[in-house]
């Protein structure tokens, strides 16, 4: 994955967001306090949102550039994103939640087919299970689930440990892990706990009030007692 | 018991208001979600005056229909000169009232129920590849569906009872534009009070029945 954020800028109420970053992956990080701009970043990248100036560049295809008049849509773009709320859709099964953006899969690796995803992620007990009765990780990890089976070519997580408790978050990290090799898919790891990062990323980017502060690789941020290489404000 | 010549006017009555009811619901569905989900110049103006049958007396919304549909008006020389469809005083001039005055109660009630519907969702769909279109058929329409039907069925009951528009358009006419308001006053006109009270309490069942449906898919909306 090479996503290139080339003077992306977007006035917030309280800051304005403004970065410049080249993201290799597979993994990367946002790392950064409550209401940083991470979120607004991701919804920026997934189409969601228009920056008002600078260019979103994702493996050579130009996705924004206000400049140009160039804006893909969100759902040409084959950027999955799954919100810190899951957003499963309340009135379908988990099944028909899962295969929601599936349709245009026929041509993906068979690794991202509906029993090799459910396998992965441990939900085939819960398929035919109601969306109201699940719990909030395994609302997670279906939301996870329907945004791999749509075959994107990038993956933005947004905190999606944000609302779990400890231990329903050690339980899901380790599902988290075998995303990475199980699919393959580059991802964007929207998160404020360093120590999720750490087990999940290869690189970070620190944002604060809208502003990239850091960016390299997580084995030169973090170290290994777990203390950052850097402070915000 | 329902008397043998009540059944005419229950009947086209009832097929008036179904008919007003299903004429209006692609473009009430389409106005409601445009003013619930999107900003467009002039959109406050059309809002008034979408709301204005509500407020302003039956029969002067009566009296611009039989302007605009009258065949000197714009709309109905091209209708009666081009297509050679007649409107006024005809059963199609008693639909069209219905439409006109029930109308807001749908999209009033319709723009509410798809404001209630979390954008949230529509927007993971439309990244899960989803079209606009399929996000609107799939996610937004299923989700907004117990208000949609609720207001039908508000505007269903007020077209059942329309009156002031329909006498000026569609006038009386026993057997062809006579609906059960229509009949109703005719017969207190003709002192026959007991036949008026029988087809009241009809009308009382008939609408009794559509409000409750509505306020039941009103309560019961997801939250």
């Amino acid at each position: 994955m090479i996503l290139e954020l080339r003077d992306i800028r977007l006035p917030l109420p309280d800051f304005t967001l403004g970065l410049s970053a080249t993201l290799p992956g597979p993994v990367t990080g946002i790392f950064g306090p409550s209401g940083a701009g991470k979120t607004t970043l991701l919804e920026i990248i997934a189409g969601l949102r228009r920056p008002a100036s600078g260019t979103v560049t994702f493996a050579t295809r130009l996705l924004d550039n206000p400049a140009r008049r160039i804006y893909i849509p969100a759902h040409r773009r084959a950027i999955g994103y799954v919100p810190q709320d899951a957003a499963l859709f309340p009135h379908l099964s988990v099944r028909a939640n899962l295969l929601y953006g599936a349709r245009r899969s026929s041509s993906s690796p068979t690794t991202l087919t509906l029993p090799a995803v459910t396998g992965t992620l441990d939900l085939h007990p819960l398929l035919d299970h109601p969306i109201h009765a699940l719990s909030g990780g395994e609302k997670q990890r279906i939301a996870i689930a329907r945004a791999i089976l749509a075959s994107p070519a990038l993956l933005l997580l947004d905190e999606p440990l944000a609302s779990l408790d400890r231990a329903l978050k050690d339980r899901i990290l380790p599902y988290l892990q075998r995303l990475r090799t199980a699919f393959g898919i580059p991802i964007l790891y929207v998160s404020h706990h360093l120590d999720e990062i750490a087990v999940l990323c290869d690189h970070l980017l620190v944002l604060d009030r809208g502003q990239c502060t850091h960016i390299g690789p997580v084995s030169q941020l973090i170290t290994p007692i777990d203390r950052p290489a850097f402070a915000l404000r | 018991m329902i008397d043998h010549g009540d059944w005419p006017i229950i009947v086209l009555t009832l097929r008036a208001a179904a008919l007003s009811t299903l004429f209006i619901l692609p473009p009430g569905i389409a106005l409601a979600w445009l003013l619930a989900r999107r900003d467009w110049p002039g959109k406050s103006i059309v809002e008034t005056a979408v709301a204005l049958p509500l407020v302003i007396p039956p029969v002067a919304t009566g009296l611009i229909l039989l302007r605009l549909f009258g065949r000197h008006g714009p709309l109905g020389a091209f209708l009666t000169g081009t297509l050679g469809i007649e409107i006024i005083f005809t059963p199609r001039a008693v639909v069209l009232a219905a439409a006109v005055m029930s109308f807001p109660l749908l999209v009033r009630t319709a723009r509410v129920a798809f404001a209630e519907v979390p954008s949230r969702l529509e927007q993971i769909a439309l990244t899960l590849g989803a079209s606009p279109w399929r996000v609107f058929a799939t996610i937004t329409l299923p989700l907004a569906r117990r208000g949609i039907l609720a207001g039908a069925l508000l505007a269903f009951a007020r077209a059942l009872g329309e009156f002031g528009a329909t006498i000026l358009i569609a006038g009386n006419i026993p057997g062809h534009t006579s609906t059960i308001a229509l009949a109703i006053y005719s017969l207190i006109q003709l002192g026959r009070d007991a036949a008026a009270l029988h087809l009241l309490a009809i009308s009382l069942g008939i609408a009794f029945l559509a409000v409750w449906a509505s306020e039941f898919f009103i309560r019961s909306r997801r939250p």
